[in-house]
């Protein structure tokens, strides 16, 4: 019989621009034993182990056999799973499958990156299609300062607009000990850095970050042995579908619209704004902040910035977003997806601190990465009615 | 276990060059396949995992360029990265909880673009091993010397998995490089490394394999009658090289006694009756039937003489040739569980074995078999 | 190839991946290839808990999980466990073939590490050989400071 699912442990790295006291595996096991200890539980207690990152920031081939020495998984079974930016999230919904399958009982899921190992930009353009698209694509910022062209052009944001939901994730970072960029900024400030790609500045877009995180899943018939009050999952989904550049909808995430109709119909989520209390949302970029959240269904489309500029996705508003300060203040990319994930759990568990929101029954967590692709995860504080 | 089957596979031919197809015409071509056999259109898909390697396929996030062509535009899909056993697991994790009741997997790769030796050796640390040069096959020959000194396997012995290998798969229509073969041909093949010859070794081949798994429900209104999953386990051992008895295979080991349990069966030997395993090299398909306990330790050689893993004998193991007869790497252990469908629905034609009710199929990951997956699959609940 | 195509001349579109990649090697590895430029010393890690001595040193014991592991020198002698000579150019040598690869069990270590075997004939190799470190006069906090590892008493 298939089995419910809870996380019950999650562990993160200090994360830095540079970990160069650290190897890759190094850098693993600093999460895995944060998990660990988070958890209670020992590596024995450990049936399989999942693992995910991008193999050309690092070009390390056959990483989960590379890893075992960190992630603890020898003799055990493993394997790698692996989307892009989306990694994180993804591996977070394999962690549910394998346990929602009764196959295993404990599974540990490891995203990590080490973004100074390489060349990001010139890893991340050799994602596009060798023949159609690859000479022209500059790295990932090109195609997100053509979404915000677009939004902009069809809504009549501003790059104001943007730059307020940087001020917010930054302002949230200095209550996150693990993020990589603790700094408050203001409007100005962002508007005033270097224009990257028009018209995202330098201060509304995701650094680049050495980083591991590791979340513990167990099924029903243990998780509220290892943790009273474990993070319920209730729903994973997602989208990936491939377009070539002059494809997408620019200005619109349908990836994101059809994996959060999925799951809120699945949960019985009617009014998303009002049922979720924190979203913990994969935003590499300001923009992002505005127009996803619209195709999540939080707000009409072309009312995101109005919804931001009120302080309703502010510490304190109606609906936090990015407690943790989000990707724009730390972006392990493997690792990503699931600090979000991390996060969002540890909201539900109350185990946030610094950055918790108060009362949290249910919370979303997203990846984003491939060619405009969404995953995605519903967490709960009760245990799922189906 | 008999709570999931596999009720649809789609082969292409494993090529040594496809340059009439990129990968998403490979993936199309193999599930379009897979549709056909289990009577289903893409629409009866509930989600999809494809595998593949970013390194193979010279490409960051590998996986979009298959996604669409394997129907998933506006399905769940995941992409494991590894063997095509592995992604199969996946699969099947997603069957099982409950979440689809049917899950498309697909495994692809086109060997003939790159060039596998520098592939291989960026498996390789890159602190402490990586720039000394070794590569799958100096690896593998590395195990195939500690192997075959510890259980006095001979070289005749590992020729004679080349000539039963490469000979079954001239009876394979999907197969790469079917061909007669003598002892005498494989031991005068050139010397690659000690002590793997040419014809010792697979070839790097082109294509893509399909399989559908389905949920018991599911499972019923399937076209053909489905090949029910017994068992499934997989497990990895050390990383570096020095770390392994690498005569031994420990994980294979603990791999397949996981999977035997779950089949419930007791006494591998007998119990099974063909096996389809990760025959990369020679050496390999006599270290993993030991491992997988299909014959004693140090025995499989002298069995293999005897004829037992012959088409004919008593336990025909890599009756389509195996990865000898075409080596598509990642998507290989897939095509290892479509075999030994097709053998346990009768379907094999010429490599038919005579008694296939229950089949072995075996994949692997890492350096000179360093983690392992192995499935059970028989023919009645 | 005319008949797959239907006419159509086949394109081969070329490119290669050349991204620059830097690896941190870490605390543990730079001590150990600090060791092996500066004093010629080989240097493992050992649990206490496994009563094992790994080489390549670990950070953390793979086996128990580990996190006080102790350091010690090993031997720059040792036992061949196996090996390979490497006889057509396989892309990924660096020199010309034939190349010897064996695995290599230095006394006072539990586990073996990969490196080159020279001086002796590529026929002549034997498991349980023993040989013995070559170090290079040229080193940079490399594992080609061990130039190559060489029969004993040769």
């Amino acid at each position: 019989m298939a089995k419910r699912v809870a996380i019950v442990g999650t562990g993160q790295t200090f994360h830095k621009s540079h970990r160069p006291d650290v190897n890759g595996q190094e850098l693993i096991n600093e999460a895995v034993r944060a998990a660990l200890a988070d958890s209670g539980l020992k590596m024995d207690d450990i049936d399989a182990v999942i693992i995910g990152n991008m193999d050309h920031f690092e070009g390390i081939n056959y990483v989960d056999c590379w890893s075992v020495d960190g992630s603890g998984a020898t003799m055990k079974p493993i394997f790698k799973i692996t989307t892009g930016g989306t990694t994180g999230c993804t591996i977070a919904i394999g962690g549910y499958h394998l346990v929602a399958s009764g196959a295993f009982d404990r599974v540990l899921v490891i995203g990590w990156e080490k973004n100074s190992e390489s060349d990001t930009s010139g890893a991340i353009t050799t994602a596009f299609d060798p023949v159609w698209d690859r000479l022209v694509f500059a790295g990932a910022i090109s195609g997100l300062a053509a979404e915000a062209q677009a939004y902009m052009a069809r809504y009549g944001a501003t790059d104001k607009d943007g730059a307020r939901v940087s001020v917010r994730d930054r302002k949230h970072a200095l209550n996150n000990p693990h993020a990589q960029l603790r700094k408050e900024v203001t409007l100005d400030e962002v508007l005033a850095s270097p224009m990257l790609a028009d018209p995202i500045h330098l201060l509304d877009v995701c650094p680049r970050t050495d980083g591991a995180c590791a979340v513990i899943m167990a099924s029903e018939d243990v998780a509220e042995k290892i943790c009273k009050s474990p993070d319920w999952i209730w729903g994973t989904g997602n989208r990936h579908p491939y377009a070539y550049l002059g494809d997408a909808d620019y200005g619109r995430l349908t990836s994101m619209k059809r994996a959060s109709t999925e799951i809120f119909k699945k949960a019985g989520i009617k009014e998303p704004r009002k049922q979720i209390n924190v979203i913990e949302l994969y935003q590499p970029y300001s923009f992002a902040g505005i127009i996803w959240i619209e195709d999540m269904g939080i707000v009409e489309p072309g009312k995101g910035a109005e919804y931001i500029g009120s302080g309703a996705t502010d510490m304190g508003g109606e609906l936090p977003i990015n407690p943790s300060g989000g990707v724009i203040s730390c972006n392990p990319i493997g690792a990503t997806g699931l600090i979000r994930c991390a996060e969002a759990a540890m909201q539900v568990m109350g185990k946030a601190e610094g950055r918790q929101v108060p009362d949290v029954n249910f919370a979303v967590s997203t990846g984003f990465g491939g060619c405009w692709w969404t995953d995605m995860v519903l967490h709960g504080k009760k245990k799922p009615n189906y | 276990m008999d709570r999931a089957a596999i009720i649809g596979i789609g082969m292409t031919k494993v090529e040594s060059r496809k340059l009439d197809k990129t990968f998403a015409d490979m993936a199309f071509e193999a599930v379009r396949k897979a549709l056909d056999d289990a009577g289903m259109t893409i629409a009866d898909i509930d989600n999809v995992i494809t595998t593949s390697n970013d390194f193979w396929d010279g490409r960051t996030i590998s996986c979009m360029a298959v996604g669409d062509a394997s129907g998933a535009s506006d399905k769940n899909i995941s992409c494991v990265e590894g063997d095509g056993t592995f992604g199969a697991f996946y699969g099947l994790a997603r069957t099982l909880s409950g979440s689809y009741g049917t899950t498309l997997v697909t495994g692809h790769s086109k060997g003939s673009q790159s060039v596998s030796s520098l592939i291989t050796n960026a498996a390789f640390d890159p602190i402490y091993n990586r720039t000394l040069g070794a590569d799958m096959i100096t690896a593998c020959a590395m195990q195939s010397n500690a192997y075959m000194a510890r259980t006095g396997t001979t070289p005749e012995q590992l020729a004679r998995v080349s000539v039963k290998n490469h000979g079954n798969a001239m009876m394979n229509e999907n197969a790469h490089l079917g061909m007669k073969l003598t002892v005498k041909d494989v031991l005068g093949s050139e010397m690659i490394a000690d002590p793997l010859h040419r014809l010792d070794c697979s070839p790097v081949s082109d294509g893509c394999c399909a399989i559908i798994i389905a949920d018991e429900k599911r499972a019923k209104k399937s076209k053909k009658k489905p090949v029910w999953i017994k068992g499934v386990g997989m497990c990895a051992d050390a990383y570096f090289l020095g770390d392994r008895d690498l005569s031994r295979s420990e994980s294979l080991v603990k791999a397949a006694r996981t999977a035997y349990k779950m089949a419930g069966i007791s006494d591998p030997g007998k119990e099974i009756d063909l096996a389809e395993v990760y025959d990369a090299f020679s050496y390999q398909e006599l270290m993993w039937l030991e491992g997988l306990g299909i014959c004693a330790d140090a025995d499989a050689g002298k069995q293999l003489e005897k004829g037992s893993f012959d088409i004919p004998g008593r336990l025909p193991v890599n009756a389509s040739g195996g990865l000898m007869g075409g080596h598509a790497v990642i998507a290989a252990g897939l095509y290892r569980i479509a075999e030994v469908v097709r053998q346990i629905r009768g379907e094999a034609g010429a490599y038919q074995a005579k008694k296939a009710d229950t089949g072995l199929a075996h994949g692997v990951n890492g350096l000179a078999g360093q983690s392992h997956c192995v499935w059970i699959l028989g023919k009645d609940r | 190839m005319a008949d797959i195509f239907k006419g159509i001349e086949p394109m081969v579109y070329k490119s290669r991946i050349s991204v620059p990649y830097h690896w941190w090697a870490g605390e543990t590895a730079s001590r150990f290839l600090v060791a092996l430029r500066d004093e010629q010393k080989i240097l493992g890690t050992r649990c206490a808990a496994c009563n094992k001595t790994y080489l390549p040193p670990r950070k953390n014991c793979p086996l128990c999980f580990s996190a006080s592991m102790e350091w010690m020198e090993v031997s720059n002698e040792g036992t061949v466990v196996t090996f390979t000579v490497a006889r057509r150019q396989l892309a990924s040598l660096p020199r010309k073939a034939p190349v010897i690869f064996a695995m290599i069990k230095l006394d006072g270590a539990d586990t073996a590490i990969l490196h080159y075997l020279d001086g002796v004939d590529p026929g002549r190799v034997k498991i349980g050989m023993r040989v013995k470190a070559k170090f290079s006069k040229d080193r940079g906090a490399r594992m080609q400071d061990i130039e190559c590892f060489v029969p004993k008493g040769e």
